[in-house]
Formats: C-alpha cells, structure tokens, sequence
C-alpha cells in the first residue's frame, strides 16, 4: 500500500501539451479519481503512472521509490512496479481460463504452485466468481470479465491499483453493482485506488478526493465529493460535476436583475459581490433541483417553455429573463405538493441554494442553461 | 373512428408468437409510444404497420383506408402506404448527398422538378440543415444525418410518421436535442406519430401516450405520467423507472416486511384491494420513501452513496434491503446510523416470484 | 510499446532487420528489371524500349494481354454479379451447396482447367468436338478452343468467384434499413435495385473486376495451353517464349524485362485504381444488426434458375474435372472411355515409378513447404514491427511489404533471375533455391497481410495488462501475443503453401532439369505431347490440393474452437 506523488509532471505529444506541470500527491489507502472530459490527459497521467508512458519532464514517486524522472535518467519498466491495473476492455487474455487469468501474476512471481492455487482461489471468491474457474472469457458476461480483470490485479497485492475508466462499457445496473464491489474490494485490502473517468456520477460515488480536470488537461479544482459539488471552484467544475443553469446578472437601481429583464434576484450579496455585478463579472449558477416553482407568481417569475417526464423526475425549461432555467422536480412530490405546471403557465421561481461565479469571458455563461 | 386502427393482430415466427392479439387506436396527431424490452414485438408491430411484414390475423387501418386484412385477405405493399419513416441506424443513402436524399420520395412520385426543389428545400429547412445541401452523409455527424432522416420522411407530408428506435444511436445530449425537435415537426406538421423504443425515460419524454409491450401482450395504455404512478403490473413497474419490491406479511390488520415485525408495521391502512394474504409483496419507489428518526419502520443505513444532487441510501429493515434516494438537502443519515423508514406511495402486489 | 531507455534500439535494429529483407526479396529484384529495361550500358536508353515495343510480335502479345484481360474482366462480371445475385437476394433453393460449388474453381488451377478443355474441344481430337460434328453430321469444329474466344472462356470459368465472392459478401451484408427506406418512399423492386442497390455494390463490383483483370493479365497457364500453340501469345507467355527460345541470351532477357515493366506498370494502375475506389468511404454500408435483407422470390423462374445454376456448375466445374480423371487414366490418348482401355496404371508410375514426376512431386512439396514456413515467420516479424512498434519509418516496411502484391509472377522470376545469376556473387540458377526466393517474393504480401490482420486483434492493452502483471516485455509476447496470433500465423501458412504447391507462372521461367514442380511437370508433359500422362499428373495435383483444403479447414476451425 503505497501513496503516489507527482511533482511537476509534464507531457506533450509533437506541439500539443497534454499533461502541464502536474502536481498532486494520492494518499496511501485513499480512493482518487481523474474526473474529466474525453481527451483531457487524465489517462495520460494514468499511463505515466503505470509506466506505459514516460514523462517529457518532473518526478513520479510510488510509495518510497522514484519510478520516472527524465531528469535523473531514471525509468522503472511497468513490470517492476507492482501495480494492478483495470482496463476499460477488461483486457481479459481469450485464450486462458479464468482461473488461469489470475493466477498469471503470481506465476511470473514464481510463487509456490500450492500458494498459488490458494490464493487464487480466495481471490476469485472475493470478486464473486466461485465455480467459473476453468471458463473461457467468451463464455463470461460483461461484468463477469471485468471481476476476472479485478482479482487478476489484486491477486499480486500491488501499491497501487490504476482503473482506466473501467465501468463505461456495463449496462446502468451492472455499473452501480461493480461500483459498490470496488469500493468493498478497497475497504477490505486497503489498496491505494487511482480512477480515471470522464462520468462524475462514478467519480461522486466511489471517490475519496476528486481531482476535476478540463479539456486541456488543467487541474480546476482537488478534493472530497461533496466539496467539489457543493462549492465548486469556478463555473466548469460546476458545469461538469451536473445540469447547470447560469444566470447573468446586472445592477440597476440599488437591485440585482438577471441580465436584461425585470426579474430581481433576492439574495443578500455582500459588497464585492455587488461590486462584481456592477462590473459584470458575476454570474450566478443553480442546480435544477434547486429551484422551486410555484403557482405563486413573485418577484422571479418564468414562462415555461416545455414540462418533460424524464423516468422519475419532471423536467421543466422556463423562461426567466433572458435565460432559460432547467427545474426538476420528483414527481411524486411535484404530485403531492401540486407543482405540476403546463406549457405556456406563468410561475413563480425561488432559488434555493445560488453559487457565485466570477467570470471574465461571460460568453460562457450568458444564456447558457444546461 | 381512430385514426391508426389495430384490430386484434397477431404475428406469428414459426412457434413463436411475436405479437398477440394486439388492440390499439391511436388519435390524429397523437404521439404514441411502444415500450418495452427487446424481443417484446414492439418493432414487428411496427414493421406491420410500415408493410415489411405481413400480420398473421387482424386488421390494420390508417385514416380509414385498410392496409392489411388477414379476413380479406388484404396486404398493401410499403411503397404503397405513403409513411414517412425514420430507422434506428438512420437508413441514409451513403452515395446521394443530402439533397438527393431528401429530394428521393418526390422523385419517385414523379413530381415536376420545380415541385421537387421547393418540397426538398422546405423539408431540409425544417430540419436545419440548408448548410448541408450538397453534403455526403459520410461528411456530416450522427446527429445531422438523423435529420436527412426525418426531412426525407417529412418530404412527402405523410399522415403518418414510424420512428423505429431513432434515437438509441446518438449521444444522450444529442438525444435530448432531437426528441425536442421532432416534437416541433410534429407541432408544425400535425402527422401522428407510433414511436419504438426500449428506453422509458424517452417515451415518457415525448409521448402522449405510451403502450407498454411484453412477450407480444400488451401490458398498458395510458399516458406517461399515469402509468409512472398507476402501473398496471409488477413488470410495468419494474420497468418504468427505480423499483423496490419487497417480500410483506399481513396480519393482525397491519402490514410488515417479511421477518420484521418488531421493527413495526409499514402500515395499518390496508386498501380495499389487497391482494390475498398472508404473504404479499409491497413495491415502491426510492424517491417515494421517507426517512426519518421516529416516523416509520425502524431500521439501519447499511450503505450510504453521495450522488451529487441526491443521496442513495440502502437501507435494512431485517434481512431486507431498500433503496431510497432523498435530496442532499433532506436530513442526513451516516452509515450505520438507525433510521425509520416511510413509504409514501407503495403498491400491493400477490406474492410471487421477482421479476427478473 | 515503450522503449526502455537501457535497452534503445531494439525496435530500430528490427526495423532495419526487416527492411533488409524486404529490400533483398522483394525492392532490388524490381529495381533490377526496371535497371535493364531502361539502362543500357549505364545510359538511360529509352530508345531500345520503344523499339521492342513497336515490333509486331510484342505489340500483338500486348494487345492480346489487354483483349483477353478486357474480354475476362466484362464476362466475370456479369457472371460473378448475375451468381452473386441469385445467391444472396432471391430464394432460390440449396443456396448454401451452390454458394460452395461456384467457390470451386478458386481452388483449381486453371491450367489444369485449360488442359481439360483442350481434350474437349480441340477442333481435331477433341472429345466434345468429335461428339458435335457426329451428332450434327458437320465438317469442321464448331469452336475452336484455341483462340483468343477460348483463352477469355476458360479464363472467366476460374476468374469470375473474385466477383462474386465480394458481391455476394457485400450484398449479405448490407444493412436491409438502406432498402427499406427506399421501399417506404415509394420505390419498387426495380427502382430500389436500379437507384440504390446497384450503386453501393460498385466498389465491390469494381474491386472483384479489377482483381480479375490482375490475374488476367499476370496469367500464364491458360494462355500457353490454348494460345502459344497456334500463336497467340500474351505478355507472360511472350516473355517465356522470348527466353527459351535464345536460351536466355540476354537479348531475350532485355525484351523480357521491358514487357515485365509493361506489366507491373499495368498491374501498378489497376492497384491504385482499386484502393482508390475501397477508399471512397462514403460506401460503408456494412451493419452491424445481423438482420437480413428481404430475399426476392422467383416463382415461376426459380427451377429454371436453379437447373441453370446446376448446368452452368456441371459444364465449367464437373465436366473438366470429370474429364481429367477419366483422360489420366486411359492406356492412349484418344480412344474410347471403355474399362477395357483405362487403367489406374498410370497413376502408379506417375507417382512412384518415373523419376520426372516423382521428383515434381517431391520438389513442389517440399520447396512450397519451406517456402510456407519461411514466409509465415518472416512476415510475423516484419508484421509485429508495422503494427505494434512504435518506431520512425515503418511507412517503408508497409511500402516494401505491399509491393509483391503488384508484381506478377513472371516479373519476380525475371527479377529473381537478374539477381541471383551471379551477379553478387552468388547463382543460385537452375536449383531449388532460386524457386524459393521466388515464392518468397512472390507470397510475402500474403503473410504480412494475414499476420497484421491476426496481430491487429491484440489489442494494446492485453499486452499492457501482462505487463502490470509483473511480466517483462518478452515475457508477455510469449506468454500473451504469440498464442493469440497462432491462428493467423497457420492461416498465413496455408495461404502460402497450397497456392505455391500447385503454382506454374513463376517456377515456369525458373526451373532446371532437376528442379521442376508439379505445374512445371505438367506443362511440359503437355508440350511434349504426352497428354495421357499430363492429366494423370494433373489428377493427382487436384487430389492433393482439394484434400490439402480439407486439411485447412479442419484445422482452422479446430483451432477457433479449442482455444
């Protein structure tokens, strides 16, 4: 069980930088994910990590062991690092059995055959395939194939355990069982967990720290679920992690209006904050469950535009101001407290829980409902 | 008189009977789903209507013009039936630019050149895609391509438009896009829509009304919001959204979890419909589910996931386990915390086995 | 995979290993024909060139090569498509025997097709012949089989399954919706197949006739049995002509090579014209939904159809097949087919009593076989190096690797000969190895194709997860990648093995007293007139081929299913 650090890691493949300047220490037995889109460097980083890559520049440390540095001509191959590693195809070898899958680690390792079949055996009970050992990986479902590639990278008991988005390919109820099994499988041998993945639901669910990355590979924002969702660090954080509705602002007459309407925004702001409405640099953001309707038409009021039945949730867009506001509402509540709403109805709207934004590009926000 | 008539049909694959005794009516300019999971004959149903398949017994009558007859022996050809159609995999000819795709139907129709121009231009303005003209399909995105789709389709002003799964293909941001969209066409255009698909939260989405499909039996007809609070069945209400189903005990008036009568009664008020007893199953939703310190079933946070916007809790009362999803807001519950549980809305089923 | 910095290079030495050899096979052989062809003496000469070419033997030859390649290509076509057809889209009954039976001419050589059919229609002796002008009571042959008519008809009996192998491919697997669409428009049968099915078979279409119109060209069995007789030549067959008849003066080396340019020129044009059109992408019309196309039905034609497709069979299949048997195993040729006069006599002596034959037998078995071997490994490595290293000027091995593919036989054994007559030293001419070197050549492509396609399949990330395992970069080719290409690599072998077994164009120009194959030996028993013993030869060389195809597939699949 090892910790990993980082210090100031930099790749770039010909002129286009991936990785920059990356620093960031992953705790021993802690779970950390690399939250972001498709092609942001996060399974760069990962790959670097494992080996399967070599920085341009900076240190990679696992545990006590300085594994690449460009610098000091120091590179230490994937082999010899002691790593589990889970891939996105499960990478599960078609011609070996299951149990012959597992086992491979430990015969490299050249460990006892008796040893061996011992631990394979407690390995495979532990991922759940009791009885499967001797099928083939085409026999084997989805899910299954992704256990086998588990218990064959914590048969070897590595430091580490790297997952490359490892749940995209199962089907929504298989990703929510394999998500609890991880986190099991991590509660009982208190292995270091590197996550890589671009869906912030996964990255919610099992994370202990999350580090949410953009498109160009920059570190917006590290740290626990909640924190990341709650207080965002700036407008795409909060545009990543859910659907998002940014509401431009303006000052006239002593009140915050949205952005060219008649609609107030009551909500105690103190004087740097005014200060950034005035200038036009603050933006407000809200969460779609975080907005209230109501027949009541107060002060914010909306049309709204459409009411969509999305599964267990109605969906609402509404025009306020300028913007269109995404609401949702569970529609049982919405049932009961009567907050169903047509098309074309007026509603009164009452934001509950408003983050500030300072953006200098307000392109981004203006208008922009998720 | 409707105006989409299915009259008792019945498709049969050797042994297997696809379809089975299916009754619908479908309104003028209604949207109307099929949902079900595969294999359940929402498709051949489909196919039935289109004309790529001929129904075994039954009628099928579009505005009052008969399309197939199994009694008179009756069977129009597709080309015949005038439909607009839009396929999962889009269906775009990959050797006609976008034009020419669109323009085809008219084509075929022998309308002047002049008539076919305007029809075509119309068409691919609706669908918003007059910078593509004289674009390949291999030259554009999913997305647009299912737009020829549906300005091919919409050409020919057909009464009725057939959409076999067409958005299952794209990308869920695109996918909330297009429903939008084909909802405008139809509000434009005024055709009826019969839409497949084995994706709930899409039908409920888009239709005014959704047919529940399994095994070839029709299971449900109603519209989204009912049959999301008023399942019919068991298996609808797996099917529509998050479900608990758990095994219940009647007795002394008052109805219990399975083996947990000392963590209290899930509730005294038995409706007039219960099914018989004593072992029952009770079924529910996650989101219908009230946790609290004193009110309800007594039992225990055995596993407590942050979602984000709402909280996924597994909850044990006993040896069975529920699932609630509260609101971030709602009271928080720690891990191995006890707790009371409270079911808002829960449904009476016979006992029997789940289903898969 | 990653380079280690201790051990750099390694990638870089197996590049340059690999573009060694392919260099050595495959570049300079060419070089050299192009070399003589336009340098004379070390001055770019074209002069010389145009003089050979004008010369009315050569112009014929070409002309010939370009009619019978023409008159191949349409007639394949038609067949190739109108078969593809019937096969794919309508409900003709048995489709699945008749899908095999139109893929056995692909599995015989055509000489031996040729042969046939001269014993059949030879406008004197000809079985056929003498049955027509009895039963008709005529005075001279109906057909003459050795013409330019008879060299494009035998031709297209074994030409046309290039077609209709990717039609019928192609027309199977279309995604259905394509037509259905159409069909939901309003189209009928006609307009869907004239505006819509049509136009997306026309890469297949035109991908299968172009390959015909290679072979065709490259060809030279058919040609030197039915044409060079009476005159007719074509290019291959002109240039053996060429070379015998001087007894390889250079002279007739010289002409040869430039008619070899003319060739790989031609050949060069049909391979680009044929990537040009497979790259034209907007013709991707595979699905992946297994869902089958709505299957037309004939009524009325469908017996006809079916008593057609089975005639067809019967004539350009069975008939010449059944003839070469029966002809191999008369006691003379040209009497009756009655118990009495046949005898499985011949066959004993083919095979175990006259030296020539048995030594055939021997040479093709055991040269084809090393050849085989050779090549799978070979381009197993260069493979590996193309598809998985990550190195600087792989670009070169893809080149040098995809070259053979449009070299005609003929011009490799031209190319081998220039190099290998003691040029650098070594002469390998008039024994087994220069035959070797030539197969190796010749069937390079083959493997590198073969084995790319099985290494291709391994993805990254198995090999990387081996890796993580604990496994050293050798460790996890034993352990992981090599197990996984087996298949490709025994496919690679047989790819190689049964077509150089039974070859005749490229071991025709190379063989001496000592080294002849199987095609060799039956060709020269043609030429010497023995033509009893050239079918008996040729049966037993369709026997061995057909149960060597046997032997594949019980192979292939076994080693599909036991993994």
């Amino acid at each position: 069980m090892a910790s990993v650090r980082l210090e100031k890691v930099c790749k770039a493949y010909g002129k286009h930088a991936v990785v920059h300047d990356l620093s960031m220490t992953i705790q021993d037995g802690e779970c950390f994910t690399f939250l972001g889109p498709s092609g942001c460097g996060k399974t760069v980083v990962l790959r670097m990590i494992a080996g399967f890559e070599q920085p341009d520049s900076g240190e990679i440390w696992i545990g006590d062991t300085l594994v690449s540095s460009p610098a000091r001509g120091v590179f230490l191959p994937p082999e010899k690092r002691r790593i589990g590693i889970v891939f996105q195809d499960y990478a599960v070898w078609p011609h070996k059995t299951v149990a012959e899958n597992i086992i491979y680690p430990l015969t490299i390792q050249k460990v006892a055959r008796t040893e061996a079949a011992e631990r394979t055996s407690k390995t495979v009970a532990m991922v759940g395939l009791e009885g499967l050992g001797d099928r083939l990986p085409f026999q084997l479902s989805g899910g299954q194939q992704q256990r086998v590639a588990l218990a064959r990278a914590l048969i070897s008991r590595p430091q580490i355990m790297l997952l490359d988005e490892p749940l995209s390919n199962l089907d929504a109820n298989l990703r929510e069982e394999m998500r609890f099994e991880i986190k099991e499988l991590q509660k009982n041998t208190g292995v270091t967990i590197l996550y890589v993945t671009h869906d912030q639901e996964v990255a919610l669910a099992i994370s202990d720290r999350v580090a949410v990355m953009d498109e160009s590979g920059v570190v917006r924002q590290v740290g626990a679920p909640d924190d990341i969702y709650e207080k965002p660090a700036d407008s795409f954080v909060f545009k990543f992690m859910g659907v998002s509705n940014f509401i431009p602002l303006e000052w006239r007459s002593g009140n915050v209006f949205v952005k060219g309407s008649d609609s107030v925004l009551n909500c105690p702001l103190d004087a740097e904050q005014i200060e950034a409405v005035r200038s036009g640099t603050l933006v407000a953001g809200c969460r779609p469950h975080d907005v209230e309707l109501s027949a009541e038409v107060s002060d914010n009021s909306g049309v709204v535009r459409r009411a969509v039945y999305l599964g267990s949730i109605i969906d609402y867009r509404i025009s306020f101001g300028t913007v269109e506001i995404r609401a949702q509402k569970e529609i049982f509540e919405a049932l009961t407290k009567s907050r169903i709403f047509r098309e074309g109805e007026t509603v009164g709207l009452r934001f509950l829980d408003l983050k500030w934004f300072r953006e200098e590009d307000l392109a981004v926000a203006a208008g922009a409902a998720q | 008189m409707s105006y989409v008539e299915l009259k008792n049909v019945t498709k049969r694959f050797g042994k297997v009977t696809a379809v089975n005794d299916l009754n619908i009516d479908i309104e003028q300019g209604e949207c109307f789903s099929m949902l079900g999971p595969s294999g359940c004959g929402k498709t051949t149903t489909l196919r039935m209507v289109a004309g790529f398949e001929d129904l075994d017994e039954g009628e099928i009558s579009v505005g009052g013009r008969l399309l197939s007859s199994s009694l008179k022996k009756y069977y129009l050809p597709p080309e015949k039936r005038n439909f607009g159609m839009v396929f999962q995999a889009f269906a775009v000819w990959p050797h006609l630019n976008v034009f020419d795709n669109v323009a085809f139907p008219l084509q075929i129709r022998g309308l002047s050149r002049a008539e076919i121009a305007e029809r075509t231009r119309k068409a691919i303005l609706h669908t918003g895609l007059e910078k593509y003209e004289t674009a390949y399909p291999n030259e554009i995105s999913g997305g647009q391509k299912q737009r020829i789709a549906l300005a091919r389709a919409i050409a020919i002003n057909p009464s009725v438009m057939l959409l076999d799964e067409p958005l299952s293909n794209l990308d869920p941001k695109l996918r909330e896009e297009m429903r939008f969209e084909i909802k405008d066409l139809q509000r434009k255009f005024g055709f009826t829509i019969i839409f497949v698909t084995h994706d709930q939260s899409e039908a409920m989405a888009l239709s005014d009304r959704i047919l529940v499909m399994r095994d070839g039996v029709a299971q449900q007809i109603d519209t989204p919001l009912d049959i999301y609070t008023k399942p019919a069945n068991r298996f609808i209400f797996s099917f529509i959204g998050l479900s608990n189903f758990l095994p219940a005990t009647v007795s002394d008036g008052a109805i219990y979890v399975e083996n947990s009568e000392d963590c209290g009664p899930v509730t005294r008020d038995l409706p007039s419909n219960l099914p018989a007893g004593p072992r029952i199953t009770l079924a529910c939703r996650p989101s219908e589910i009230d946790l609290s310190r004193d009110d309800g079933v007594r039992g225990f946070i055995k596993q407590k996931t942050y979602l984000g916007d709402i909280i996924d809790y597994r909850v044990m009362i006993g040896t069975t386990e529920v699932r609630v999803q509260k609101s971030r807001r709602s009271a928080l519950f720690a891990k191995g915390e006890s707790c009371c549980v409270k079911l808002n809305r829960p449904h009476f089923y016979p006992d029997d086995m789940p289903t898969p | 995979m990653i380079r280690h910095l201790k051990s750099m290079g390694i990638a870089e030495i197996l590049l340059a290993l690999s573009v060694l050899v392919l260099v050595v096979v495959v570049a300079i052989p060419v070089l050299l024909i192009l070399g003589t062809a336009f340098f004379v003496d070390g001055h770019f000469n074209i002069k010389d060139v145009v003089q050979v070419l004008s010369e009315p033997d050569t112009y014929e030859a070409l002309k010939n090569s370009l009619v019978i390649a023409a008159g191949v290509t349409v007639f394949s076509t038609i067949i190739g498509v109108f078969f593809a057809w019937l096969v794919s889209r309508t409900d003709l009954p048995f489709k699945g025997t008749m899908k095999l039976l139109f893929l056995i001419p692909f599995m015989l050589p055509s000489f031996i097709g040729a042969l046939a059919w001269k014993m059949l229609l030879s406008p004197r002796s000809g079985y056929v012949t003498k049955l027509l002008m009895s039963s008709f009571g005529l005075e001279s042959a109906p057909f003459n089989i050795y013409s330019l008519a008879g060299i494009i008809a035998v031709e297209t009996m074994y030409l046309f399954p290039f077609v209709f192998i990717q039609v019928s491919g192609a027309l199977e697997r279309m995604d259905p919706t394509l037509e259905e669409s159409a069909r939901i428009s309003g189209a009928g049968l006609f307009t869907i197949t004239r505006r819509i099915t049509l136009p997306l078979m026309m890469p297949s279409i035109g991908a299968g006739a172009l390959l015909v119109a290679l072979y065709s060209l490259a060809h030279f069995g058919v040609p030197a049995i039915l044409g060079s007789e009476v005159g007719i030549y074509n290019i291959p067959t002109k240039i053996y002509e060429r070379i015998y008849q001087s007894g390889g003066s250079f002279s007739a080396i010289r002409t040869a090579t430039i008619l070899s340019t003319i060739l790989v020129v031609s050949a060069g044009v049909i391979l680009y014209l044929q990537s040009f059109i497979l790259k034209a992408g907007r013709f991707q019309v595979i699905s992946g939904k297994s869902m089958r196309p709505v299957l037309l039905k004939l009524r009325g034609m469908k017996i006809p159809l079916l008593i057609f497709s089975i005639i067809y069979i019967a004539i350009t299949v069975l008939l010449p097949t059944v003839t070469i048997f029966m002809v191999g195993t008369l006691k003379t040729y040209g009497i009756e087919f009655t118990a009495a006069n046949m005898t499985l006599d011949n066959v004993k002596y083919i095979l175990f009593d006259w030296k020539m034959t048995r030594d055939a037998i021997w040479n093709s078995f055991y040269i084809s076989l090393a050849a085989a071997f050779v090549t799978m490994l070979v381009g197993t490595l260069i493979s590996y190096v193309i598809v998985k290293m990550k190195v600087r000027g792989k670009f070169l091995l893809e080149f040098l690797g995809v070259l053979p593919f449009s070299v005609p036989g003929t011009v490799i054994a031209l190319g081998v000969i220039l190099m290998w007559s003691g040029r650098f030293g070594v002469n390998l001419y008039n024994t087994a190895w220069i035959i070797l070197v030539a197969y190796i050549a010749r069937y390079m492509a083959f493997s590198l194709k073969s084995n790319s396609a099985a290494l291709e399949q391994v993805h990254d990330s198995l090999e990387e997860a081996a890796r993580a395992c604990g496994a050293t970069h050798w460790q996890a080719l034993k352990d992981i990648v090599i197990p996984l290409i087996k298949p490709g690599m025994v496919a690679a072998f047989f790819l190689i093995f049964l077509p150089a077994l039974r070859e005749l164009t490229t071991s025709v120009l190379l063989y001496g007293p000592k080294t002849r194959t199987i095609g060799v030996a039956i060709y020269a028993l043609n030429e010497d007139g023995e033509t009893v013993y050239a079918a008996t030869l040729a049966s037993v060389a369709l026997v061995i081929i057909v149960v060597g195809q046997l032997v594949i597939k019980r192979v292939t699949r076994s080693k599909l299913e036991g993994e």
